[in-house]
C-alpha cells in the first residue's frame, strides 16, 4: 500500500464543494465477484439505455441462443438488446420496469433451456486491423452502454467527430458513491482485460494517452491496475482524492486533466473521452471475444440484505431472485437501484436487473433518513456543497413554485443530480427530487411545443391545399360554364372545422341563453348532417390525401 | 428666417416620405400579437373555442372579440399563459379539461368513406375510398373532429398512456397523497 502511494501521488479534487459521506463500502469490498446461476426465467426489457427503446426482433415461441439479438436498435440514440441465455421466448409484453415511476415497459421474457448455448460469435483479437468506424459498429451491435449507471450508448461517445480531436481516454474508476464496490472488484480481478478494453477505446477515438483514475480509498485496485499496466507506456494510473462526486464525468476530468468541460459541452470538446472501467471491460469482451453485453457486475448491499455481495448477473432476473441469492432481506425501508445518492428508489423487487444496474441497495428503515422536511432557512450549505457551483437553494424555490423559465436561468440543466445539496441540507429537503421534477416538466413542455409546431405546420399545409383545390374547382367550373352555359352550379363543400366551430358557438349561445332565461333553442340540432352529405358526394373524386 | 423654414420644411418632407415608404415596404405582414397568441395555443385545431382553428381563435383574441378561456385542450395553463401575455387577470377555463388522447379507427369496421379524412384538421388520417383508413398517431392532436362524421362509429378516443418516455417526476409535495390537488403546498411541505 505504502509502495503505490509513493509511485502515485493523490490528485486533489479540483471541483467546487463536494461531500464526504460514510462509505459503507466495507460491506462488499472484500467479497469477490460471484456468478449468479442463470435463473429459469429472464425478463429482458427492450429499453436498458438512454434513448429510444429497442424494437422486438423475436416472436413468442422463438428459440434463441445466448447473444442473439432480441431487440433491434430504433433510431440513432439506441442500441440492440440480446438474449442473456439460450431458451424460448415465452412472452413479449409489458413487465414492471426498474424505474422510479413503477411503470411497466415492453419486455421479452425468456425461459432458459439450461444449455446456455452461445450464438455464432465473431471474435477479433486482431482489432487493430479494423477501422475505428467498424469497431464503433461492433460496439453498437454488442449493445454497449455506459455501465457507470447512466446507460448512455457507448458508440456515440466513441464518435467525437473530426472537429473534436481527442488526446486522452480517461478510465473512470472513481466509484465515489457509498456502498458501491463493483468497479473496485472488477479492477482488482480483471485489470488486464480492463486495460485491453481501454486500448481498444483509445484506438477507436485516436487518443495517444490513457489515464486510469481511481479514488484513493481503493488501494488494492490501484495496485492491481498499476501492476497490469506495467508493459504499457501509454497508460497512466493515478489516485484521486476521496471526495464525492469524484466519479462524476466532468468533475473527474477537471481533477485529473485540469480541463473544465464548459456548460452544455461534451468531454470531447476538451479532448477527453471518459469511460467507466466496467464499460472498458465490456468493450474488451465485445471486440476481442465478440460477445454482446449480456451481463454485468452489481453490488448488492445495504443493511437489510443478509449477505451483501458482488455478483456477475445476466440481465433479466427479478431483483427478488438476486436478493434471494444473497440470503434474502428483512426490515426493508427502501430499495435503491444505483448508489444511494444518484440512484432512484424502486417500488418493488419485481423489476429485473438491467444494464444500468450497478447497485441494488436494500436499506433498513433505520438507514433511511426519516426526518421530515422543514422549510428552507437559506443557510447556503447547499451552495457550498454543489460541485457544479450552482445555487441549489434558489433553484429549489423556483422549482417548487413552478417558475420553469427562471429556474433555467440558474442553469438547472447543468445540475448532475449528485445529491450533495440534499445531503448537507439541515432542513432535510429532497432537493434533487425538485430538480428532477422541474427538468421533466420543462422537457415535457418542449415535447408539447414540438408537437404543437408539427400540428401547426400540418394544418397550414392542409389549409393551403384546400384553398388550392377550391381555386382549381372554380377554374374548372368557369371553363365548363363557358363551354355550355347551362351547367349546374357545383355545391361548395363546407369545411368540417367551420361546421364544428359554428356548432360550438351555437352551443355556447344556447348555454348562455338558458342561463339568462331566454328561449334560444329553436335551432337546437340537425345542422351537422347537411355538410356531411355534401362531403360524401365529393369523396369519390378525392383519393388518398397523402 | 426663410432659410430656417425652407430647410426644416425640406427635412420634414424628406423624413415624411421616408417614413411613408418604410411603413409600406417594411410592414410586418402579420400581427405579431396573433403569432404570440398562436404560439401559446396547443394547436389541437379542435374548434371547441367556436373558431375554425387555433389561428382564427388567436386572431379573434387579438381583435378583442374572444375570451381567452375557451381552449379546453390547453387547460387552465394556457389561460394563464395568455393572461400573462395580454396583461389581464386569468379567468377560469370554460369547458372541461380532458386527458390528451389520440383517435383510433377500428379497422375491421371501417367502410372507407373518407369522411374522417376530410374532417381531420391536421391530415393525420390516411386511406382511400372504399379502403381501410388509419390514424397516424404521432400526428393526431386528439381534436375529436373525426368522431362525428363517421357513419359507422368506428372511431374512438384513447387517452395517451403514461410510458417511461413521457413519464414525469411528480412535484415532491404532491407525491404522497396520489394526485390529490386539494392538498395545499404549504401543508404538504410540513408533512414531507
Amino acid at each position: 500500500m505504502v509502495e503505490h502511494e509513493q509511485r502515485t501521488p493523490i490528485l486533489p479534487a479540483l471541483f467546487h464543494g463536494g461531500i464526504e459521506p460514510a462509505e459503507h463500502k466495507g460491506l462488499t469490498s472484500e467479497s469477490p465477484i460471484r456468478r449468479l446461476p442463470v435463473p429459469a426465467v429472464l425478463h429482458v426489457p427492450l429499453k436498458q439505455h438512454i434513448g429510444n427503446p429497442a424494437q422486438a426482433a423475436v416472436q413468442v415461441g422463438d428459440r434463441v441462443r445466448k447473444g442473439d439479438v432480441i431487440g433491434k436498435a430504433d433510431g440513432f440514440v439506441s442500441v440492440p438488446v440480446h438474449a442473456p441465455t439460450s431458451g424460448t421466448v415465452t412472452a413479449i409484453d409489458d413487465y414492471p420496469a426498474p424505474h422510479p415511476s413503477g411503470l411497466s415497459a415492453p419486455t421479452v421474457t425468456i425461459e432458459a433451456d439450461g444449455t446456455d448455448e452461445w450464438t455464432d460469435l465473431d471474435p477479433r483479437p486482431d482489432y487493430e486491423t479494423l477501422r475505428p468506424a467498424e469497431i464503433r459498429g461492433r460496439i453498437r451491435e454488442a449493445g454497449l452502454v455506459g455501465l457507470g449507471g447512466a446507460g448512455f450508448p457507448t458508440f456515440i461517445k466513441l464518435n467525437p467527430g473530426p472537429d473534436r480531436p481527442v488526446d486522452t481516454v480517461l478510465l473512470n474508476g472513481g466509484e465515489s458513491e457509498p456502498y458501491l464496490t463493483c468497479d473496485d472488484r472488477l479492477m482488482r480481478e480483471r485489470p488486464k482485460e480492463i486495460l485491453q478494453g481501454a486500448s481498444i477505446i483509445a484506438y477507436t477515438v485516436g487518443a495517444k494517452r490513457i489515464v486510469v483514475a481511481i479514488e484513493a480509498n481503493k488501494p488494492q485496485a490501484i495496485s492491481a491496475m498499476l501492476g497490469a499496466s506495467a508493459g504499457w507506456p501509454q497508460i497512466e494510473v493515478v489516485a484521486v482524492e476521496n471526495r464525492y462526486p469524484m466519479g462524476a464525468e466532468k468533475q473527474l476530468i477537471l481533477s485529473v486533466t485540469g480541463r473544465e468541460v464548459p456548460s452544455g459541452r461534451l468531454p470531447a470538446d476538451v479532448g477527453v473521452v471518459n469511460q467507466n472501467v466496467g464499460t472498458a471491460f465490456a468493450a474488451y469482451r465485445a471486440i476481442v471475444h465478440g460477445e454482446p453485453l449480456i451481463e454485468r457486475v452489481v453490488t448488492v448491499s445495504g443493511g437489510a440484505v443478509a449477505e451483501p455481495a458482488n455478483l456477475a448477473v445476466r440481465f433479466g432476473p427479478p431483483i427478488e431472485t438476486i436478493a434471494a441469492a444473497c440470503g434474502g432481506y428483512a426490515d426493508l425501508g427502501r430499495l435503491i437501484m444505483g448508489g444511494p445518492l444518484v440512484g432512484s428508489a424502486l417500488h418493488s423487487t419485481e423489476p429485473p436487473m438491467v444494464k444500468e444496474t450497478n447497485g441494488l441497495i436494500f436499506q433498513t428503515r433505520a438507514e433511511v433518513s426519516g426526518a421530515a422536511a422543514l422549510p428552507c432557512i437559506r443557510c447556503g450549505a447547499c451552495v457550498e456543497a454543489c460541485p457544479v457551483s450552482l445555487v441549489p437553494n434558489e433553484m429549489y424555490h423556483l422549482a417548487r413554485n413552478k417558475e420553469f423559465e427562471r429556474v433555467q436561468d440558474y442553469d438547472l440543466f447543468d445540475c448532475i443530480e449528485c445529491g450533495c445539496c440534499a445531503w448537507v441540507c439541515p432542513s432535510n429537503l429532497p432537493l434533487v427530487h425538485y430538480y428532477r421534477y422541474a427538468k421533466s416538466e420543462i422537457q415535457a413542455k418542449e415535447r408539447e411545443k414540438e408537437q404543437a409546431d408539427i400540428a401547426r405546420r400540418r394544418t397550414e399545409a392542409r389549409d393551403a391545399r384546400l384553398q388550392r383545390e377550391k381555386e382549381e374547382k372554380e377554374a374548372k367550373r368557369r371553363a365548363k360554364k363557358k363551354q355550355a352555359d347551362g351547367g349546374k352550379a357545383e355545391k361548395e363543400s363546407a369545411d368540417p372545422r367551420e361546421e364544428a366551430a359554428r356548432k360550438a358557438a351555437e352551443k355556447r349561445r344556447r348555454m348562455r341563453g338558458e342561463a339568462s332565461g331566454e328561449a334560444g333553442t329553436e335551432q337546437a340540432g340537425g345542422s351537422g348532417d347537411a355538410a356531411a352529405g355534401t362531403d360524401a358526394e365529393t369523396a369519390s373524386d378525392e383519393p388518398n390525401q397523402r | 428666417m426663410w432659410v430656417a423654414i425652407v430647410s426644416l420644411g425640406a427635412l420634414s418632407l424628406a423624413i415624411g416620405l421616408f417614413l411613408g415608404y418604410a411603413s409600406r415596404k417594411l410592414a410586418v405582414e402579420e400581427d405579431p400579437l396573433v403569432e404570440e397568441i398562436d404560439a401559446r395555443l396547443p394547436q389541437t385545431q379542435c374548434a371547441q373555442c367556436g373558431y375554425p382553428g387555433c389561428k382564427p381563435y388567436a386572431e379573434a383574441i387579438a381583435r378583442g372579440e374572444a375570451d381567452i378561456n375557451r381552449c379546453p385542450p390547453g387547460g387552465q395553463e394556457t389561460v394563464e399563459a395568455l393572461a400573462e401575455l395580454l396583461g389581464v387577470e386569468p379567468p377560469s377555463l370554460e369547458g372541461e379539461e380532458r386527458p390528451p388522447s389520440v383517435a383510433i379507427i377500428e379497422e375491421d369496421k371501417c367502410i372507407g368513406c373518407t369522411l374522417c379524412i376530410q374532417a381531420c384538421p391536421v391530415d393525420a388520417i390516411v386511406g382511400a375510398p372504399k379502403q381501410m383508413h388509419t390514424v397516424i398517431e404521432e400526428a393526431c392532436t386528439g381534436c375529436e373532429l373525426c368522431l362525428e362524421p363517421c357513419p359507422v362509429d368506428c372511431i374512438y378516443m384513447e387517452p395517451i398512456p403514461e410510458t417511461l418516455e413521457n413519464w414525469k417526476w411528480r412535484h415532491p409535495e404532491r407525491q404522497q397523497p396520489a394526485d390529490e390537488d386539494t392538498a395545499g403546498g404549504k401543508v404538504a411541505a410540513a408533512g414531507g
